[in-house]
């Protein structure tokens, strides 16, 4: 898909994304996109590692504090949870659409699709919101703050700690995810993206679908196993 | 080989004597530029003030061991002044002095291309560094900093001192880190001219891309363990707390899976120097290419699975002790394969006493002290006594500062006339390397003799009978401070008063030769040519 | 007077029968380093005076790989290495699995100073006793940050986790005093965190133990008792008796002074404000001081801070 789409369209690539001109230092706009795309894989490298370190730090202490990570994960809201996965599969599906809208010159559809990605996203973050809200009125918070009183163990406020840092960071990623997907709509309603440009909006789009993959481990993780 | 055609040379876009340096003018052309020389110029004059920064720092704590009690600065101050040392000297000047400055100068020239794949994210990792480096620094005016460099949990957890500015700082910095090792390895990847395959290319790429490897795989474990002590000082995390459940040690295998792969940030790219330096300045085809250029990727690959061996005697478990060990010395194989190598290279070659060789030669010398005395701290039984001692100290000096620094000068020495236009004091400049020699090994080989008798690291006070040791290293640290000075000054005459640079003064091969002296801002006026390898000084066009 | 006897040029006197083992994995390092350093550095002085440059059209060489010799030079230092591992896997397992009915002696440690806890229920502050010939294990933990135990002359070293205990075992071979060193890094007076160490001849040693035990039956005045706890909690490593501000304000006149404190305010001190300042330090904390002593609630009984309080009125 990369190499050939500049020139599939060569009779009409003048009217198509008219801003766009290949950097100095590249020999072609294909060197350019398959450029941004490995800087881009790198870049979700960098953060599988990131999230990596959260992993093994859940490992070890689910390996040294079984019952308590058992115990403390019911205090989670499977329903919720369960909700905000389907809510984010769709988000990729939409994310993914509106790359495929904008291969294919269809730029109404393709804000269309990118609006529907901003929503699903807003709508993860408002059920996250009412998840976390409620763990904060039961007291169930990391390390020193965990005032709870029904506890069976007293090491589920390590449980707590790392669901809120795993969590949290990656709720952080989603907002990140919403900037920059606002940011490829406001320039795709601008007309700049086309068969022949589109490389933000395939960027843009990885790193969606590895915020959403982390998201998928996260939740059997912390929701079902504990 | 690169050449780019006479016919070129002159290309009529470019008024005689048009370079990167003078292609525009002011301030602001320098702060908003994306050209991956100004860049690195920038990168330069940021590393060498943080190099003197933490060489201050150093000097101070070197004072203050003078006598075994109190001289000059109280055990607080004292306390401080190490972790400032080692933290502005780690992550302000060893791990991005060579990448950011030196090879992002020469990385698109020696292939070629003329720029780096992504310009402007190389323009945001230096103001990235910029910003780490002035959050760092504010920990000093917010209360100061005393964790000693490896901020190892509980104390920094408990220290009053302001350990969240520090590690944030530290954290913005990882990021500046990964842009340029992401950046250099798609420029890798991708902007090779016609005719430079990857076997083509000079060792210090080869360096260069292990070490961007390194960054992007490892810099992001570092990030999220100081987003976890940042939170555990701020929330109460627990992670790392035994208070709440948490386990110290956990920090530190999350710390050394960052900082030993980080070890070899800091030595690749001085490897990769030193191979330049022999080869050119000897003249001589470099013996084991190959072998070169895949052990340096074997280090890359090898230092992730040997973070244990600092923690020999911190509690974690004998059987992690005994595989780390085991890994550990499989280190020692490739560092060891480079040595001889770089010695197989000189043999037979035509060898010029030129400052640059200079350094290379101290580095082969201290570097291969360091090498050495790391196979003592390796064997499980003998780290026991050494562990946290002198002994330690003196190794990674010997590794970091007899190494890379000696490679970091010596790169510095010679791609100075590519990238100022001027050649310098050629006698002046090896006077200097004589006297900064002597003053490493008067510093630092007395920190062996303090190790193995006993002396613990990172002590303010310290018993009597280690008084004469511990002077006669002071007296070192001067003359070392004065080799710097004095090798500062070369360059910095050369600059005022320094002969114009011809394009290739040492008679190199590789590309960045065959472009005038300093470059213009496309590197090359013309199209390349890749017409030989970056070793092949007996083809023609190279004397 | 603390020190660290030495035996030859490099090494420590070998003080327990760990430390040959250790000792001789040191001296393989050590005589194939420098072999390894002479054949390099000999090497590099040769070719550098034969190979010099001698006209601008030297010919190199180009001989650019030799197969037998790069085989030669990866295999035998690979060999080498994993001899090397061997030597110190050996060693490392001696010392890591104490002999079946050592000696137990548990081992406190709090910024800055090491409290060693014997089974009869004997404490000793910064002084660890032991006997000669009888194998000694020591089960260590912390009360606040890392430290770690280190006997130079005895060749052992093992980190003390708080939440955890560790181990280490040695088993002394001669009469006679060393020192032990904290090496791991703890803060501010980390380079006072020294305790002696005595070798008694066993006879002795059993001696020592019972009357030690006896003496603490017995309690001793509270002057006394505050001296030496004064040295034994390493409230000396902070608060001098000579006037001299440490860490801490000094002891010398302390008593009866009026103290301006951080928050502006004042107060007298007196026996109540120094309680509190031993069991809760940061509650007023004199201006000009950082907030970094540990509290000693938990640690000293009543009559131990009376103890103290005693000595303090005694420093005028």
């Amino acid at each position: 898909m990369s190499a050939s789409h500049s020139t599939a369209h060569a009779a009409d690539t003048s009217k198509l994304s008219p801003q766009f001109h290949v950097a100095h230092h590249f020999d072609s706009a294909d060197e350019q996109f398959d450029s941004a795309k490995l800087g881009v894989w790198l870049f979700l490298v960098t953060e599988i590692l990131l999230f990596g370190g959260l992993f093994c730090a859940f490992a070890v202490f689910r390996s040294w504090h079984l019952e308590a990570f058992v115990s403390a994960h019911h205090h989670l809201d499977k329903v919720m949870g369960g909700i905000n996965t389907v809510v984010l599969i769709c988000s990729s599906l939409t994310m993914a659409l509106g790359v495929r809208a904008c291969q294919t010159n269809n730029q109404k559809q393709a804000t269309a699709f990118l609006i529907a990605t901003l929503l699903f996203a807003g709508a993860f973050l408002v059920i996250k919101y009412f998840e976390y809200s409620h763990k904060f009125h039961d007291g169930l918070l990391p390390g020193r703050y965990f005032t709870y009183a029904g506890a069976k163990y007293p090491d589920e406020k390590i449980f707590f700690g790392i669901y809120f840092m795993m969590t949290g960071i990656h709720g952080f990623h989603v907002v990140c995810g919403m900037v920059l997907i606002g940011w490829v709509l406001l320039r795709n309603m601008k007309g700049h993206f086309s068969s022949r440009y589109y490389v933000p909006v395939e960027c843009v789009g990885l790193y969606w679908h590895l915020v959403d993959l982390v998201w998928i481990y996260l939740f059997p993780l912390l929701y079902l196993v504990g | 080989m690169a050449e780019t055609a006479a016919s070129h040379a002159h290309a009529p876009a470019h008024a005689e004597g048009t370079n990167y340096l003078n292609a525009q003018k002011g301030l602001m052309s320098w702060l908003t530029t994306v050209d991956h020389k100004r860049i690195g110029v920038m990168y330069l004059i940021s590393t060498l003030v943080a190099f003197g920064l933490g060489g201050t720092f150093a000097l101070l704590v070197r004072l203050e061991l003078l006598g075994p009690k109190k001289d000059f600065l109280t055990a607080d101050q004292y306390n401080q002044a190490f972790t400032l040392h080692g933290a502005i000297m780690v992550f302000l000047f060893i791990i991005p002095a060579v990448p950011g400055a030196l090879a992002n100068f020469v990385l698109p020239i020696m292939i070629g291309a003329k720029d780096v794949a992504f310009p402007k994210l190389n323009l945001a990792s230096l103001y990235v560094y910029w910003a780490g480096a002035i959050i760092c620094l504010s920990a000093v005016l917010t209360g100061g900093i005393d964790t000693g460099w490896t901020f190892y949990t509980p104390y920094s957890t408990v220290t009053s001192t302001s350990v969240i500015s520090m590690t944030f700082g530290v954290f913005v910095l990882g990021f500046s880190s990964i842009f340029t090792g992401l950046n250099f390895i798609v420029t890798l990847h991708k902007l090779r001219v016609p005719g430079m395959s990857w076997f083509n290319m000079p060792l210090f790429l080869w360096a260069t891309y292990a070490t961007s490897v390194i960054q992007i795989m490892a810099t992001p474990v570092l990030a999220i363990t100081l987003v976890l002590l940042i939170a555990e000082r701020a929330f109460g995390l627990g992670i790392f707390d035994p208070t709440l459940g948490g386990d110290p040690v956990l920090f530190q295998h999350f710390f050394w899976f960052y900082s030993h792969p980080a070890v070899y940030i800091m030595i690749l790219p001085g490897m990769g120097i030193v191979s330049e330096l022999i080869a050119v300045h000897a003249r001589r085809r470099v013996f084991g290419y190959h072998a070169i250029a895949y052990s340096s990727i074997a280090l890359a690959l090898l230092g992730f699975l040997v973070w244990g061996h600092h923690m020999f005697v911190a509690g974690q478990s004998e059987l992690a002790g005994v595989i780390f060990s085991f890994l550990t010395f499989f280190v020692a194989i490739p560092s060891g394969v480079k040595v001889f190598n770089w010695l197989a290279t000189l043999w037979g070659g035509s060898i010029a006493f030129t400052t640059p060789m200079f350094y290379a030669l101290s580095f082969l010398f201290l570097f291969t002290i360091g090498g050495l005395t790391g196979v003592f701290l390796g064997i499980l039984s003998v780290d026991i006594h050494l562990h946290d001692t002198y002994f330690v100290v003196a190794h990674f000096h010997y590794v970091m500062m007899g190494g890379t620094v000696m490679a970091f000068l010596g790169g510095l020495y010679h791609w100075w006339p590519k990238i100022t236009g001027r050649l310098y004091n050629d006698g002046l400049g090896k006077l200097a390397c004589i006297i900064i020699f002597v003053g490493f090994n008067m510093t630092f080989f007395t920190q062996f003799i303090l190790g193995s008798r006993g002396m613990p690291r990172r002590y303010y006070n310290y018993l009597d009978q280690y008084q004469p040791l511990h002077a006669f290293s002071t007296y070192g640290s001067w003359v070392l401070g004065a080799g710097f000075l004095l090798s500062l000054f070369v360059l910095m005459t050369s600059l005022r008063s320094g002969a114009k640079a011809p394009a290739n003064p040492w008679g190199g091969a590789s590309l960045e030769w065959h472009t005038q002296s300093p470059p213009v801002t496309e590197n090359f006026p013309g199209t390349v040519e890749v017409k030989h390898g970056p070793y092949d000084f007996n083809a023609e066009g190279t004397k | 007077m603390k020190e660290v006897k030495l035996d030859g040029f490099w090494l420590p006197r070998s003080g327990s029968t760990l430390a040959p083992e250790i000792d001789f994995g040191w001296n393989v390092a050590m005589w194939l380093s420098i072999f390894f350093f002479v054949g390099i550095i000999g090497a590099l002085v040769i070719f550098v005076m034969k190979y010099k440059r001698r006209s601008e059209n030297d010919v190199t060489s180009t001989v650019d790989h030799n197969l037998p010799i790069e085989i030669t030079w990866t295999v035998i230092p690979s060999v080498l290495c994993v001899l090397l591992f061997l030597v110190g896997f050996k060693g490392f397992i001696h010392a890591q699995v104490a002999p079946a009915g050592a000696m137990e002696i548990n081992v406190t440690a709090q910024r800055w100073s090491w409290l060693f806890t014997y089974a009869n229920g004997v404490e000793k502050d910064n002084m660890l006793v032991v006997p000669k010939g009888k194998p000694v294990r020591l089960i260590m933990s912390s009360r606040d940050v890392l430290h770690s135990l280190y006997i130079p002359e005895f060749r052992v070293k093992t980190d003390l986790v708080p939440g955890n205990y560790t181990t280490l075992w040695f088993e002394a071979t001669e009469a006679g005093e060393t020192t032990l060193f904290c090496t791991e890094y703890c803060g501010m007076s980390h380079s006072d965190m020294l305790a002696h160490v005595k070798v008694l001849e066993p006879a002795e040693f059993e001696k020592w133990l019972s009357e030690e035990a006896s003496a603490k039956a017995k309690g001793l005045p509270p002057e006394e008792l505050g001296k030496n706890l004064y040295t034994g909690k390493g409230c000396n490593a902070c608060h001098s008796l000579d006037g001299t501000p440490g860490a801490g304000p000094s002891f010398k006149g302390l008593f009866g002074k009026e103290e301006t404190l951080a928050d502006g305010t004042t107060a007298k001190v007196d026996e109540n404000y120094l309680r509190e300042s031993i069991l809760t330090p940061a509650a007023k904390l004199v201006k000009g001081f950082p907030p970094v002593m540990p509290t000693f609630q938990g640690q000293l009984k009543d009559e131990d801070v009376a103890g103290l309080i005693a000595f303090i009125k005694a420093q005028k």
